[in-house]
């Protein structure tokens, strides 16, 4: 760090009133020996004055109601809605909170997500030759090529935490004419997971997690944004819900 | 927290420079700071930690998202004054040219008043990255104020 650089941070702190006050008459000879650094000084003092001048008006802007600190609660319908109490005990583990405006019940589009998961995971799970297109070896290319296929941004989540490897991808067919993806893990086990991701058509923009059980294939599935997710494998609830968490924590970083 | 409310919205508008999407980013925020609730520590400066979420989740989304497009539409606060409207109006215009990082360290420097440490905190990065920064968006505004064309060469440590 030159002596140049030093003076700079000291011009600044000097600015914004923030110099020790030992080093203050020093910046102030220096300002007097240096007229051009006396003139940036200058603007900007003007420019914070001008910046303060241009927002702080804003700060007595009438708050619109809609912004909550503490997210309306939907505990009640989700009981009623027959998302039942684990969805409750699910949402709080994983720190997720409704949406205050959308209706937490489990919607058409998440049903059909979760039953195509299922069907995808059953056909794709078992192949010993082609369990995918395009193999983890190739991960920048599949993600890339999977986002550009669903036309939103992928991401394969990172699964090490709950002992899971990509394994690699494929494009599936989805809802009408829009495509789905599927990205397969395996443990050191052979076991294998297939995330399923399709784009969220009609429904809510976040859900909490919801499981189904389906010719014994378990999956937790759930809508973030504009994509729906579900998680599917030959596992048992309680041991598919952490690795669940883990994917909705990668996706969610 | 709801104190807070005006002041994220404020940092959201320079973030995501219109209303709409400011408030979205709010909106996020505050769902975000209500689940990490247990997070924040009693006592500690509830607005550096918000504005520290806020960050986050606008980095996070920002990764997502397809880049904005350039424009001038910088929708900062209720219309300006006219004694003042054509100051102010440079001054929409010169930020709408200013990368991100530049705009949000002015914010948090020149008029939300932090320290430069608890700037670097927020925006997680170290001291000496949010004095560079604020250096050349200083010198970046000022010129685009000043009618000079500014420096072509940008660096963003």
């Amino acid at each position: 760090m030159n002596e140049r650089h030093i003076e700079e941070n000291e011009l600044h702190a000097y600015v914004d009133g923030a110099l020790a006050p030992e080093r203050r008459a020093a910046v102030e000879a220096y300002l007097a020996a240096n007229p051009e650094a006396a003139r940036r000084v200058e603007a900007y003092r003007a420019q914070n004055a001008l910046l303060r001048s241009a927002l702080d008006p804003m700060l007595s802007e009438p708050v619109p109601p809609t912004l909550r600190v503490r997210p309306r609660a939907r505990s009640r319908e989700w009981f009623r809605y027959g998302g039942m109490a684990a969805s409750l005990l699910l949402a709080a583990t994983i720190g997720w909170f409704a949406r205050g405006q959308t209706p937490a019940a489990p919607t058409e589009f998440g049903t059909a997500l979760a039953k195509r998961a299922v069907l995808a995971h059953l056909v794709y799970a078992p192949e010993v030759q082609h369990p995918v297109e395009v193999s983890a070896r190739q991960e920048e290319h599949l993600v890339q090529w999977l986002s550009k296929r669903m036309r939103i941004p992928m991401r394969a989540p990172q699964l090490a935490q709950a002992g899971f490897q990509l394994v690699g991808g494929r494009l599936l067919p989805g809802d009408g004419a829009q495509p789905a993806a599927q990205f397969m893990y395996e443990n050191t086990e052979g076991r294998r997971l297939t995330l399923y991701v399709a784009a969220n058509t009609d429904g809510p923009r976040e859900t909490a997690f919801r499981y189904a059980e389906d010719d014994g294939v378990s999956t937790f599935y759930w809508i973030e944004g504009q994509l729906g997710y579900a998680l599917s494998g030959e596992l048992t609830r309680e041991q598919l819900l952490p690795v669940a968490q883990t994917v909705y924590h990668e996706l969610s970083r | 927290m709801t104190a807070q409310i005006p002041r994220l919205r404020r940092y959201a508008r320079v973030l995501a420079r219109t209303t709409a999407r400011a408030d979205d980013l709010v909106q996020d925020t505050l769902e975000r700071a209500w689940t990490k609730r247990h997070l924040w520590q009693d006592g500690s400066d509830l607005r550096a930690w918000a504005f520290s979420i806020m960050h986050n989740v606008y980095v996070n989304q920002a990764r997502r998202r397809e880049p904005e497009p350039l424009s001038d539409d910088f929708e900062l606060s209720s219309p300006p004054t006219q004694e003042r409207g054509l100051e102010l109006r440079d001054l929409y215009r010169a930020l709408a040219r200013l990368p991100v990082d530049y705009r949000e360290v002015l914010v948090l420097v020149a008029v939300e008043e932090l320290r430069y440490a608890e700037v670097a905190e927020i925006l997680n990065v170290p001291v000496g990255t949010v004095m560079s920064r604020l250096s050349r968006a200083r010198e970046r505004l000022r010129l685009l104020m000043s009618g000079e064309s500014a420096p072509v060469l940008q660096r963003v440590k």
